[in-house]
């Protein structure tokens, strides 16, 4: 089961959280802390994984972002980082090749996609396809309501 | 940057430029404090905001709390939002809820109330959306909410499949809050049919759900086993087409493939039933022979993917520890991993390999790639690579490499990384402990882990070297000469002089005779050091020099004048001031005798687990292998070097006392047989069972019951075996005493003899019956009858299995009954003795063997061994008193054998010649085996 990921950037500017066990407030502060300090201190052609207190933290960095996961002691290192991959594909076709600002001004997204791709740290949908269909017919309802909105504003409704 | 599809939040993107644009820290709290003093007024004030500026406010807040600034508000808002009938307004309410949850109780009722509403929603989406909130609070409130309606839509006909994976997932996450949740009874088997689900999706999902149900009771979901099996050998012949979107860069259903790969090893066995074995077993070679096949693609993802399962499919191979040819083959693919371009390859392939190592299968093939390992451990840029490799060291290390990967680690720790060198400290001390053959080799260790990181070397390893000098009589001048030496190095580290000041105080006498090493060197070496030292380093120094009153009277007033300067003000410490006057106090009130009782050698300390195990334990709970060959799972071993393995794992922990304490345990009446040497009286202190003396250590402990019959012959932290036995003529009897030592029974209790139909025309066993049952902390005796009818070699074997906590053990033990059991001494004097050793001068009837002393040579040990051993030890009749000769008589039914032995030391080259003359030649030669190296 995944536990937490994390999202920052080089600065060590966390651009997305999400949290799959209840930790308090301060100590994801410190969590995220410790964690951006370790893994912007490694060099690039080091492993992605690393022994963390008693998890493995496997990381990859896409641009100027880093993707930061905690597994189980048991969980598939490898598969882990495809996980990230499928992420990083996902937000990728969906925003149209994904930047960093991408991620900062729709953030709300970032979290969407996420919770069709994994729920409760286990992956729910490894078929990309089928992830961007849920995501689809989200936006999809979003702009029905967008036209009857609009319609509504101009007394056509 | 893209146009988002949807409707964007205008105020929102200008409220995050906004911040981006902040030059400063200051600058960026004040922005916040405006905006959240302007939603707060809005919130508060306007009653007409509608959905959309509601949502956009909680958006706002939101995205102030992930820049790391706390939130106190709008909470409510937030809940209004989930009732919305707009999807957008109602989705960011539920993020809202999902990222600041609130236990807030008015609150927690109205959003399971919108959950609800949206559980009950015809659109999936809705649906999903509540589901995924649910998730990702996971409370009890939510469990005990939503017990009914969520394990109904996961398995109900009309719930669409999008909405069974999410359910799965949080019944899931539900179940870890909530163990209780989960219905029994039909819906077990509804959730297992799960696995055959059309769809890859819900399959995904609900493996992981099935793999936790399974973790708390795997009987209930036993048939999750035969349908996981099936279903992962059909994704694994699948070509890459057929899965089609389940198809991960060329690899059929990764995710998939793992779980189930996971969800088999909750088993073990996986399975009783020989088809659903044959094919799991066909399906992990065929993983292991796609490793082989060119990549389909060059891309990372393909091979990530591709060795995840690959990876895993080791994991149960190496978790089913039965199949050798897979064990085999796992190692050799991994092996190759170990000179891969790939980083995380390399690291994963030292970790798997670190499991390997533990397997009785593979141990011998992971031994094959050492030197990569090495090399590893010394090349790798990454420190957590590098360390992997000492982990694997530590793991495949045994009797026959120690020495060298123990100086590998010692040569690397002088350029190793800080982050791991207390770490490797403790590694290096265990080893050393527990293969040390020789240990003075175990005292330089030791010493020079003190010179080359003494600062990582924790008071339990100088400790423990101290306990064992001073069990260990026959490296203690050794020790001594050694600490000395070290001690003359202009800089030397503190834990040194800490080491050295003990180790002189009690044995600087076994040096003290070479005039370089006079008592009075000894003490101005030491006190040169004194003035460098921390108050508690010199504290043990005033002791040192307490006891070299007692050693060297002649340096007696030295010593008063050291204590006399530190017993006044001049030492700031009241310790130290109080330590100097009481010692000067009795070093002039108290005799010689006086002084000799209180200041006598330190006495042995009580065996048990290396305190410095229990340290590494405690540091990497779950990761520390515990360094032993598994116990064996294959039938009836019946050669050495599989009993070897046997034993030794089953004494992994077993802390063996001195054999007074176990006669005790066992409540038998008489005392133990006193003819052990001194040397073999301490018993490894890791647990291991093997005399420090032994090299051919394989089955040792049945060999130290070549000298006495009553003992514990057997031990770990489960079980206890006592044994006492008698013999008269060709007749034995034979009590086997089983102690449960757990607090739960031990079921299914069953010894068998393994000795065959052939050997019992020679030595026939009768084992009578025990109880199936071994109750907690109880002891259950058992009755062997033994009749020698013709001499044999060897000695019969019993495996006992029992299951202790559900999981089945097994192991086998050698019996104390060697044909030498059936001896009766003889007397003689010289004469006739040398007229029947000039009789027995067949080539048939003599047996020779040289072979090297245990260090040191200990002939009084010797002498007491071979009175145990069953012959008569005639003195007086060679003409070296060094040689030691014996007579007796073997009785066999059929016949009588006639035995001498003579066993002759060579103390320059620390040899011991052993001849054996007998009117038999079987005898002869097995009466020979069965005394070499014994001394």
């Amino acid at each position: 089961m995944m536990l937490f990921m994390l999202l920052f950037s080089r600065q060590g500017k966390l651009r997305l959280q999400k949290w799959y066990m209840a930790y308090p407030d301060k100590v994801k502060k410190k969590i995220t802390r410790e964690l951006v300090t370790t893994i912007l201190a490694r060099k690039p052609k080091m492993c992605s994984f690393l022994e963390w207190k008693d998890c493995k933290i496997v990381y990859k960095r896409y641009a100027s972002l880093y993707f930061c996961c905690a597994i189980e002691q048991n969980d598939n290192e490898l598969l882990t980082l495809e996980i990230i991959h499928r992420y990083v594909e996902l937000l990728d076709k969906y925003f149209g090749s994904v930047c960093e600002l991408d991620i900062i001004f729709n953030f709300e997204k970032a979290y969407f996609i996420l919770d069709e791709l994994l729920i409760g740290g286990e992956i729910q949908e490894t078929s990309k396809k089928n992830v961007l269909k849920a995501i689809a017919s989200q936006d999809l309802l979003q702009e029905d309501e967008a036209v009857e909105g609009t319609l509504r504003d101009i007394g056509l409704l | 940057m893209a146009p988002v599809r949807g409707d964007g939040m205008r105020g929102l993107a200008v409220f995050i430029s906004d911040i981006r644009n902040c030059k400063s820290k200051e600058a960026e709290v004040k922005r916040i404090n405006k905006e959240l003093a302007n939603i707060r007024s809005k919130f508060k004030g306007d009653k007409t905001l509608d959905g959309y500026q509601k949502k956009k406010y909680v958006c706002k807040l939101l995205f102030i709390f992930l820049l790391g600034h706390d939130i106190d508000f709008g909470h409510m808002e937030a809940v209004n939002l989930l009732s919305s009938n707009k999807y957008s307004e109602k989705q960011i309410g539920y993020l809202f809820i999902s990222v600041l949850v609130n236990t807030n109780s008015d609150l927690i009722r109205l959003i399971i109330q919108s959950i609800k509403n949206d559980l009950q929603s015809r659109n999936p989406v809705h649906v999903n959306l509540a589901l995924q909130c649910i998730a990702n609070i996971g409370s009890r409130d939510m469990a005990e909410s939503f017990s009914n309606e969520i394990p109904k839509l996961l398995v109900s006909g009309d719930t669409m499949d999008v909405v069974k994976q999410s359910a799965a997932l949080c019944l899931l996450r539900l179940f870890r809050s909530s163990p209780d949740i989960i219905p029994g009874g039909e819906w077990t088997s509804r959730i297992i049919h799960l696995l055959n689900d059309q769809h890859m999706g819900v399959v995904t999902a609900a493996t992981s759900l099935i793999d936790a149900l399974v973790k708390r009771n795997p009987d209930e979901y036993k048939g999750c086993v035969n349908l996981a099996v099936s279903r992962l050998s059909r994704i694994v012949t699948a070509s890459y087409t057929d899965l089609q979107d389940y198809t991960y860069y060329f690899v059929p259903a990764p995710w998939l493939s793992v779980k189930l790969l996971r969800l088999l090893q909750n088993y073990n066995p996986v399975t009783e039933e020989a088809g659903v074995r044959a094919r799991l077993n066909e399906t992990l070679e065929t993983i292991l022979n796609k490793a082989q096949e060119p990549p389909k693609s060059k891309k990372v993802q393909h091979s990530n993917a591709k060795n995840a399962v690959l990876f895993e499919a080791i994991n149960l191979i190496i978790h089913s520890d039965s199949e050798p040819n897979l064990l085999v083959r796992a190692c050799n693919q991994l092996g190759q991993f170990l000179s891969n371009r790939e980083t995380n390859l390399r690291y994963l392939a030292l970790e798997s390999m670190c499991h390997l190592a533990t397997s009785e299968f593979s141990h011998e093939e992971v031994k094959k790639h050492q030197e990569v390992v090495i090399l590893s451990m010394k090349m790798e840029k990454d420190v957590s690579v590098r360390q992997m490799a000492v982990d694997l060291l530590y793991a495949m290390c045994d009797r026959g490499n120690a020495e060298e990967i123990v100086q590998e680690m010692l040569n690397y720790l002088e350029t190793a990384d800080y982050s791991i060198r207390e770490e490797m400290v403790l590694k290096v001390a265990i080893l050393a402990e527990k293969y040390a053959t020789d240990y003075t080799w175990y005292v330089d260790v030791i010493l020079n882990l003190i010179r080359i990181a003494g600062d990582y070397v924790s008071e339990e390893v100088w400790y423990r070297v101290i306990q064992i000098v001073i069990n260990r009589e026959e490296v203690q001048g050794y020790a001594a000469k050694t600490v000395f030496e070290a001690l003359q190095a202009p800089a030397c580290h503190e834990n040194m002089v800490k080491v050295g000041g003990y180790i002189l105080g009690e044995f600087g006498n076994l040096i003290a005779g070479d005039s370089r090493s006079a008592p009075l060197v000894q003490f101005k070496l030491l006190h040169s050091k004194y003035h460098l030292c921390s108050p508690m380093t010199r504290a043990l120094l005033l002791s040192t020099y307490i006891k070299f009153i007692n050693l060297f009277p002649e340096i007696r007033t030295n010593i008063q004048d050291v204590f006399r300067q530190h017993s006044n003000l001049r030492s700031a410490d009241a310790e130290l001031q109080q330590r100097a006057s009481e010692y000067l106090q009795l070093s002039i009130v108290a005799s010689t005798d006086v002084l000799a009782t209180v200041l006598e050698e330190m006495p042995s300390f009580p065996e048990r687990e290396s305190s410095i195990l229990a340290v590494l334990k405690k540091k990497k709970p779950g990761r520390v292998p515990e360094n032993e060959i598994r116990e064996s799972k294959s039938p009836a071993p019946t050669s050495g070097a599989v009993i070897q393995n046997n034993v030794h794992v089953n004494n992994s922990h077993s802390k063996l006392n001195n054999s007074n304490a176990n006669t005790d345990l066992l409540g038998l009446s008489t005392p133990p047989a006193n003819n052990v040497g001194s040397n073999s009286t301490l018993i490894d202190v890791l647990g291991d069972i093997y005399g420090s003396n032994n090299n051919s250590s394989a089955v040792y402990n049945t060999k130290k019951f070549l000298f006495k019959n009553n003992g514990v012959l057997f031990e770990n932290e489960m079980l206890q075996i006592g044994v006492k036995s008698e013999f008269r003529q060709n007749l034995g009897r034979l009590g086997l005493f089983y102690g449960n030592k757990t607090q739960v029974p031990l079921t299914n209790f069953n010894p068998v003899l393994q000795w065959s139909a052939e050997e019992t025309l020679k030595l026939n066993v009768q084992m009578k019956a025990v109880e199936p049952t071994l109750e907690a902390g109880a002891q259950i005796q058992q009755l062997l009858t033994a009749e020698c009818i013709e001499d044999y070699a060897d000695a019969p074997t019993i495996e006992i299995s029992f299951r202790y906590n559900g999981t089945q053990q097994k192991f086998s033990i050698k019996l104390p009954l060697s044909v030498n059991k059936f001896f009766e001494p003889t007397e003689m004097n010289a004469e006739s003795f040398f007229a029947r050793w000039k009789n027995l001068s067949g080539e048939q009837q003599r047996s020779q063997k040289v072979f090297k002393a245990a260090q040191p040579l200990d002939l009084p040990g010797a002498r007491n061994k071979l009175m145990g051993f069953g012959m008569q030890l005639l003195d007086s009749v060679d003409p070296n008193p060094d040689n030691m000769v014996c007579a007796g008589i073997i009785h066999t039914q059929s016949q009588q054998v006639g035995c001498l032995m003579r066993l002759e030391p060579n103390k320059q080259a620390q040899m011991f010649r052993l001849t054996v003359r007998a009117s038999k030649e079987t005898v002869t030669r097995e009466i020979c085996d069965l005394l070499a190296d014994q001394f």
